[in-house]
């Protein structure tokens, strides 16, 4: 502590620099950036959304032990029981291609004899079975579109912004195309285009997310990259010749990047949000596999008679809700810490 | 005003050019076999009928020159086939007839939905959310922050489906589609005018109520589900907005001189703060043309949304490209009136 006052018996001195002890994380992060991550765990609402981000990864992770896999080689095939359309009730009895026994089974449940927890859906689809291996792949297609648009995003904004003048009109001007169409069409089209090519199965929605959703990142890295490279330090390392690639590289972007790395990470709502819809509008999996905008889409054809199936939408739907209202919990709290009008005030 | 106007308008062609190329790129994922749907009616069975039409229509030609006859069509046999800029987007398999007289068919029903999912919300959202402002931390004020908060968690299909549930399935009040039987069949008789082809005004034009309440009652579900994101966004920015301007020293100033609370709220502050609110009003309107594909899909309402989902999930590309089309150059029209009104109401803008 001693050094960081200056020495002397400046008594002024002492008394207007405030002398605060500086943790590993604040080291390590920087001061903006620490302030980001302490905001960010200081509302009751974003605490409540990282406890059901929490939750989640926890259900993603102990998916084999809560209901075990019926066809080990394709885990995410929701087993069926029987071919009958009719859903069935909470509770019933599962007679075909019953899982194998969790061990926590018999001790809550009190029988060796598995039950649809959740009903079934339209074809005998377990719905339990689909919302929790629906949670891996929510996290699965979630975690590659994001990653993947970032950095897409991250590169093209960088390049945009370094670069500046006509190459950065340019690319501006196609960053602008691309926002022209409405997002979930122009998600819908890709995909559809895509299907006959790649086959049904993740893929084709996920490129089709990647391709139309990297847009707000370039333009927010753009920004603030705009913004750092006027900064003394930057001009500082010019004077002193270093090469342009790594002010680039060492200097600016990663000074530039956390902002938009968090904001990024919790887009991971809205993306398996957009992929429920497309999967929803019957573009994207093969009927069976365990995602819960499929689940969902099994209600369209019950559309009268969901007061009798009401569970075949509910349990769905409560699950994405509250996934996503996890990540948006956190996200507005982001949003206030990234507020320039906040800055000073936590 | 004119420079800025000018140079806004000098953009339209740039990003004309670029949504048909993105569009024309998408179309390259098909078999030129399939793209012969662009101009013609039945693709034949036939290998070498299947070839002839390749080799007629330039569909194993440069990509260029593909992207050209695609964009201005060209002639065969005395015919002008093709050409998008002559509204001609080809054929559409699963509605068999051409994707124009798709679009034209489907369109005034969105149209229809659309005004009655905006009009409310820009009347009465922009007022909650200046009373949220006016009184902060009142009752206006927490209602609504707890609302957006619940209403962007909630996926625009689990919650028209969950409207389904109750008000359909359970109690049987509004159903989903467009008219009731009985209505249907009183709207093609020729005693029915179709002044606007809006239906809801077509029936009060005509002063058919029975029939205006019955496309409403249709309708309200489907409306409910397209706006409600559009509350929660129009309350909570109004409010910020708001905020922000009643804290300027102009507002100070107006009340120092003695103007009446009121005054000062409606004619100095109110004004200021929609710059933002018309920004977001414009994406929004943007935003409800992606909007209306889920929601109609689920309320099975005949509109372009549903004409595109259905078109999509059989993976019939032309038809859905086709509306990927209309909606793009509507969008560019869409995005030019928000800057130009943008560039009205704030002067700082068009002189940036």
């Amino acid at each position: 502590m001693a050094e960081t006052i200056p020495s002397g018996e400046n008594s002024l001195l002492r008394e207007t620099i405030a002398v605060r002890k500086i943790g590993w994380l604040e080291r390590l992060l920087g001061p903006e950036n620490y302030r980001i991550v302490t905001g960010l765990l200081k509302t009751p609402a974003s605490i409540l959304g990282f406890v059901l981000i929490g939750l989640f990864i926890l259900i993603a992770i102990l998916a084999p032990v809560i209901i075990p896999p019926v066809t080990p080689n394709d885990t995410y095939k929701i087993p069926r029981d029987g071919f009958s359309s009719e859903p069935r009730p909470m509770m019933s009895d599962w007679t075909r291609n019953t899982p194998p026994l969790p061990f926590w089974w018999k001790p809550i449940m009190k029988t060796d004899q598995w039950v649809h927890i959740l009903g079934t859906s339209q074809g005998q689809y377990d719905v339990f079975y689909g919302i929790i291996w629906g949670t891996r792949t929510a996290f699965r297609t979630g975690l590659i579109v994001v990653i993947a648009t970032f950095l897409i995003g991250i590169i093209i904004g960088s390049v945009s912004a370094y670069y500046g003048g006509v190459v950065d009109n340019i690319i501006m001007r196609i960053v602008d195309v691309f926002l022209t169409l409405p997002f979930i069409l122009a998600a819908l089209i890709l995909a559809a285009v895509l299907t006959p090519r790649i086959g049904k199965s993740l893929y084709p929605a996920i490129i089709a997310l990647i391709t139309f959703g990297w847009m707000g990142y370039a333009r927010i890295i753009r920004g603030d990259i705009l913004s750092i490279k006027e900064r003394d330090y930057i001009m500082a390392a010019r004077v002193i010749g270093v090469k342009d690639s790594r002010i680039l590289f060492r200097h600016i972007i990663p000074n530039a990047i956390f902002p938009t790395l968090v904001l990024a990470s919790l887009a991971i709502g809205d993306v398996v949000l957009s992929f429920a819809a497309l999967s929803f509008l019957g573009i994207g999996t093969a009927i069976g596999y365990a995602d819960w905008g499929q689940v969902l889409s099994f209600a369209r054809n019950w559309i009268t008679s969901l007061s009798t199936y009401w569970y075949i939408i509910v349990w769905p739907g409560l699950t994405l809700v509250l996934f996503v209202m996890g990540w948006n919990l956190v996200g507005d709290a982001l949003r206030d810490v990234l507020d320039p009008r906040m800055r000073g005030k936590t | 005003m004119l420079t800025y106007i000018v140079r806004r308008l000098l953009l339209v062609p740039v990003l004309l050019f670029g949504v048909t190329v993105l569009i024309f790129a998408m179309l390259q994922f098909l078999s030129p076999v399939m793209r012969s749907a662009l101009y013609v009616k039945d693709i034949p069975k036939n290998e070498n009928a299947i070839n002839g039409i390749i080799k007629q229509y330039g569909l194993d030609q440069p990509i260029y020159v593909q992207y050209w006859r695609w964009l201005v069509g060209h002639t065969v046999n005395g015919q002008r086939k093709g050409g998008i800029i002559f509204g001609d987007f080809g054929y559409s398999r699963t509605a068999s007839q051409p994707v124009v007289d798709l679009i034209r068919n489907r369109f005034p029903n969105t149209l229809d939905l659309t005004i009655w999912a905006v009009a409310p919300v820009l009347l009465v959202g922009i007022w909650l959310g200046v009373q949220a402002a006016v009184h902060q931390n009142g009752f206006i004020d927490q209602a609504a922050r707890i609302f957006s908060i619940v209403g962007t968690s909630f996926p625009t299909f689990v919650f028209g489906l969950l409207m389904l549930m109750i008000f359909y399935a359970n109690l049987q009040w509004f159903p989903p589609g467009r008219l009731s039987d009985w209505a249907n069949q009183a709207v093609y008789l020729s005693s029915f005018h179709h002044y606007t082809s809006l239906l809801t005004f077509d029936a009060l034009l005509n002063g058919r109520l029975d029939i205006f309440w019955d496309a409403m009652r249709h309708m309200l579900m489907p409306i409910l589900t397209l706006s409600y994101i559009s509350w929660a966004t129009f309350v909570r920015v109004t409010r910020s907005s708001m905020l922000e301007t009643l804290r300027m020293e102009y507002v100070t100033t107006a009340r120092a001189k003695g103007l009446r609370e009121r005054d000062v709220i409606y004619k100095h502050a109110q004004p200021n703060a929609m710059i933002t609110v018309i920004t977001l009003a414009g994406f929004q309107v943007i935003g409800l043309l992606g909007g209306v594909v889920i929601t109609e899909t689920v309320f099975n309402y005949p509109g372009i949304g549903q004409a595109a989902a259905s078109a999509a999930a059989q993976l019939d590309v032309i038809t859905v490209l086709g509306f990927a089309l209309f909606d793009g150059f509507i969008l560019i029209v869409a995005n030019l009136v928000v800057d130009v009104l943008y560039g009205v109401i704030d002067p700082r803008v068009r002189l940036a």
